[in-house]
């Protein structure tokens, strides 16, 4: 994945001749070709971008205790409440927060986590699949047989473990402060086993090249050529995993959120957003329950379908 | 004479794509009678496996027939579809692929194998299927075959798993063998033993042998006929001894020059300058002309000629005094 | 293939014994067990008594020893928030989660292979393409959103099933079954399907996409140049070599069913295990939470090495000891 603008190049010339090859290349041809590429392209573009000018596009800010009104609590979907007569477009919950901008909110905190989770995972991931394909021996034995372990175990659990022993060790007053970063931790920790295999394997192949035997010989360090050959090598099934990994970790956190033991009721995500709409399901005010489900859906199928295609598109052998 | 086992009228074979249709046969006719091995030669894309597939009715999508008949003992096969074209598979046309290696089933002894193709083939027990099964093992020269029938392909070597897949092609007796490349993933070795081999069951039972090769020296032990195929057109049929000693098509002739063989001893070996068209950019007029030494404007305009046995797709072909 | 089991054994003992420290780990070091342990009226000698007793003043490596050996006898401590023998409440609690467990886990298997093999076989038909179009739905969907939705539909909606609970109960042993009773059968099928449905998506995922592979090796060619039936072709020759790297994930995902019951039985209130240990994590209740993840180590060692063994069934290239030939 050469063709990728994966560092600000210092001349100009360089990044339009890199543009120009993006362009050219058999990976976006592929990718105009492809209706479901694109439009889910398009879809998680947009919900992306509503989540970061969430404060711009929502009506409202329900973290704004000043803002929120008791009376409009339990407002039906685009009709009028019946005390105050505001109307808002998806309703508003118990407390009177509009919906819509409950969402956008917490979709924000979804995504988020998600890809500080993600990144996370994929610093950890390269860099001990790196060392331990480069380096060999004991450091590799050790890592991969970790590895191996951590990989019996489904990694839901062992971020709710993670996040089980860092409440344990937070002090109760900023548990919930801290909630958010213990979340991206316990998802993140979970999740590099995937990288670290593909990386690993990627470098030991990388490493019988005759480049870099060429770059050992005129004297690069290790570190040198771990970071300027071969990582560049290992770029493209990097990225597949990290796609489906968003949203495997989009939902881990809708999930552990969702358990009650994720993002704060004072900081909600998606999966928060759901486990309170969930109380509201007998009594019949859907819409509390319904749009967060939806947009977490949407979220998480546009990002399962690129990576889906992703995967087609730069190796067909992984799967 | 008598009527031919397989007798081929020019087949053509499509491939629909997205940048136009290949034709990697292309009026393509030759017979082969019962006992009678046929060489097929020519490179790699040349259009022999094509063939071969084509009449054992195993073209992969969407490569298809668009042309050309195949007759099998006087039956015209090229139409069958689905059911009637399976119970044909493995009854009356065998066929033995390149790799022994990946043709057998790992999870599965040779002994089941063995007797399911029996079984599917032939009204008889399983008793029988099995004692069948040891007889076609000894046959086709496996020791210990009593023993060695529950046994897993991994537990044979390379050439004895080609044996294993011999018997399992001629096991319902079919009268047409198609061998791709029957020898090429093997040691040299064991080679010349899988042609004996092959050979000898012919010989005894009559079985007309489709063999499909790269290799000029496998033609010269084996085939008693000898078709050369390139660019997906016949470029010249006739006996093995004619055709090897008297090549009539500059394409054969340069063939013949390019291969070493023990009886000539030559010091230098020949080559043919360029190579073979892709199947897209097949040339107009004789698809050779552009590597022949001897082409001239009608090779360029007009296709070569269609061919029967004995000759050569050529409009100029060598005349036997020119072969030195 | 006794030495290749002796060395799973080995290595599954070796994991034991790393999930072991780290359960012990998390007991000593997060928090401080005497303060959990004991409540607001203490004196110090009550805590040195405590610590004694729980061997805190012991070296490291002594104290892991003792805590392995009374975890092998089934002693996992009193929970923090209980005050009862963790052993007592997990025993408790098993039955309602290994029903729930296997019930959708042979739910996921069965029509995760059935249809994976379907749309292998129809691989462009309408049917295998409507049902493809809908499992990467079904990979995206959160297993929680599946349980609300069956719940909004069968219960809210319809009313035909229970939206939480097991229903009634018989004792038999220790073992409380809902299998024997209509209201508890009825109140299994929502949560099980719930369960299952993610694990047989990728079940069938796997399935077709690995079929797909086998049906383009040259034995499956070879197999049709001897015009065997379809039938065989694709049950007798494909469907057994597909099994192989099938089998290997399927063990993980039983494991992992056992492991996302804790959602369903959040969304149901199944009184399980898995609600048990949500509760431990939402309220740092660690000794059932180390218990909790010793239990379950153990029955994910167990399931890989059954599914090592399994492979000897399948694969006669692994039963190294009569291999001949060469």
């Amino acid at each position: 994945m050469t063709d990728m603008p994966i560092k600000d190049a210092p001349q100009k010339v360089v990044e339009q001749s890199r543009l120009r090859v993006f362009l050219d290349s058999d990976v976006f041809y592929m990718f105009k070709k492809s209706p479901v590429a694109v439009i889910s392209t398009i879809i998680f573009a947009s919900l992306v971008l509503s989540a970061l000018f969430a404060p711009l596009i929502a009506p409202t800010n329900p973290f704004d205790p000043a803002s929120l009104n008791l009376m409009n609590g339990f407002t039906g979907p685009m009709t009028p409440n019946a005390f105050t007569g505001e109307s808002f477009f998806l309703g508003t919950d118990d407390q009177g927060r509009d919906v819509f901008s409950t969402i956008l909110y917490g979709m924000r905190v979804s995504l988020f986590v998600g890809v500080a989770a993600v990144l996370l995972a994929m610093v950890i991931g390269i860099t001990l699949g790196l060392i331990s394909g480069y380096v060999g021996g004991w450091t590799e034995t050790i890592i991969m047989r970790t590895a191996d372990v951590q990989l019996t175990f489904p990694s839901i659990l062992v971020a709710m473990l993670i996040f089980g022993v860092a409440k344990g060790i937070t002090p109760v007053e900023y548990r919930d402060q801290m909630a958010i970063w213990v979340l991206i931790l316990a998802i993140g920790l979970s999740d590099w086993v995937q990288f670290a295999r593909v990386v690993r394997g990627a470098t030991m192949v990388e490493k019988r090249k005759e480049y870099v035997e060429a770059a050992r010989l005129i004297g690069r360090t290790p570190y040198a050529i771990m970071l300027r050959h071969i990582l560049p090598n290992v770029l493209s099934p990097v990225l597949v995993i990290a796609t489906i990994s968003l949203a495997l970790a989009i939902i881990a956190e809708a999930t552990l959120s969702f358990l009650g033991v994720g993002a704060p009721a004072t900081q909600p995500s998606l999966g928060t957003l759901i486990r309170i709409g969930q109380g509201f399901l007998f009594s019949g005010e859907w819409w509390i329950l319904l749009f967060p489900a939806v947009t977490l859906l949407t979220l998480a199928l546009s990002v399962n379908l690129l990576g889906d295609w992703l995967r087609d598109a730069l190796n067909p052998r992984l799967r | 004479m008598s009527e031919p086992v397989l007798s081929i009228r020019g087949l053509s074979v499509e491939i629909p794509s997205r940048t136009g249709t290949v034709k990697p046969v292309d009026g393509v006719s030759y017979d082969i009678r019962a006992g009678e091995i046929l060489g097929v030669v020519g490179e790699s894309g040349a259009g022999k496996s094509m063939a071969g597939n084509a009449v054992i009715g195993l073209l992969t999508p969407p490569a298809h027939i668009a042309a050309g008949e195949i007759w099998l003992n006087g039956t015209r096969i090229d139409a069958l579809q689905g059911e009637d074209m399976r119970r044909l598979r493995g009854k009356k046309i065998g066929m033995v692929f390149q790799d022994p290696l990946t043709s057998l089933n790992p999870l599965l002894s040779i002994g089941d194998q063995l007797s399911e193709t029996m079984l599917t083939h032939l009204d008889i027990s399983r008793n029988e299927a099995r004692k069948r099964s040891i007889a076609a093992l000894e046959e086709v020269g496996i020791p210990g075959a009593a023993e060695r029938i529950d046994s897993y392909p991994h537990e044979f070597s390379g050439g004895m798993r080609q044996r294993v897949v011999i018997a399992l092609a001629l096991c319902a007796e079919p009268s047409l063998i198609i061998a791709d490349e029957p020898t090429t993933a093997l040691d040299v070795s064991v080679q010349a033993q899988i042609i004996a081999l092959l050979k000898r069951l012919c010989r005894e039972r009559g079985t007309a042998v489709m063999l499909i090769t790269h290799d000029m020296g496998v033609i010269a032990e084996a085939a008693d006929r000898v078709a050369v195929m390139y660019a997906g057109r016949l470029a010249e049929l006739g006996n093995v001894r004619d055709v090897l000693t008297a090549p009539r098509h500059p394409y054969t002739q340069g063939l013949m020059a390019s291969t070493p063989l023990a009886s000539q001893g030559k010091a230098r070996l020949h080559q043919i300058e360029g190579a073979m068209p892709r199947l897209n950019k097949v040339p107009e007029g004789c698809p050779f002309h552009p590597r022949c030494t001897f082409a001239q404007d009608k090779c360029r305009a007009a296709p070569s000629p269609q061919i029967t046995d004995g000759a050569a797709a050529c409009w100029f072909p060598i005349a036997a005094e020119k072969v030195s | 293939m006794l030495a290749f089991i002796i060395r799973r054994v080995l290595q599954s003992a070796l994991v034991l014994l790393i999930v072991g420290l780290t359960a012990f780990s998390m007991f000593r070091f997060v928090g401080d067990p005497v303060d959990n342990m004991l409540g607001q009226e203490r004196t110090a000698q009550d805590i040195e008594r405590l610590r004694e007793q729980l061997g805190l003043d012991q070296s490291f490596p002594v104290q892991y020893y003792k805590f392995l050996s009374e975890a092998a006898q089934g002693n996992f401590g009193v929970s923090y928030r209980q005050g009862r023998p963790v052993a007592e409440i997990l025993l408790e609690r098993a039955p309602a989660t290994l029903e729930l467990a296997a019930v959708s886990g042979l739910l996921a298997i069965a029509l995760g292979i059935a249809f994976g093999v379907f749309t292998a076989i129809r691989r462009n038909g309408f049917l295998a393409n409507f049902i493809m179009s809908a499992s990467l739905i079904g990979v995206s969907l959160p297993t929680f959103l599946i349980g609300i939705l069956l719940i909004y539909v069968f219960s809210v909606e319809l009313g035909w099933l229970p939206s939480f609970g097991r229903g009634e109960t018989v004792q038999i042993g220790f073992w409380s079954t809902g299998l024997l009773t209509a209201s508890g059968l009825k109140a299994l099928i929502l949560p099980s399907i719930t369960l299952g449905l993610y694990q047989m998506t990728l079940i069938m995922r796997l399935v077709r996409s690995e079929m797909l592979e086998v049906l383009r090796q040259d034995y499956i060619r070879f197999a049709r140049a001897r015009g065997l039936r379809d039938r065989a072709i694709n049950f007798r020759h494909a469907l057994k070599n597909t099994m192989v790297p099938v089998i290997t994930v399927i063990g993980l995902q039983v494991g992992a069913i056992i492991a996302f019951a804790i959602i369903t039985e959040t969304v149901f209130q199944w009184p399980g295990v898995g609600l048990l240990f949500i509760n431990a994590v939402q309220f740092v209740d660690i000794p059932v939470m180390a218990a909790y993840l010793m239990l379950i180590s153990v029955m994910f060692v167990g399931i890989n090495l059954i599914v090592d063994i399994l492979y000897f069934f399948i694969d006669p290239r692994l039963r190294v000891d009569r291999a001949g030939g060469h």
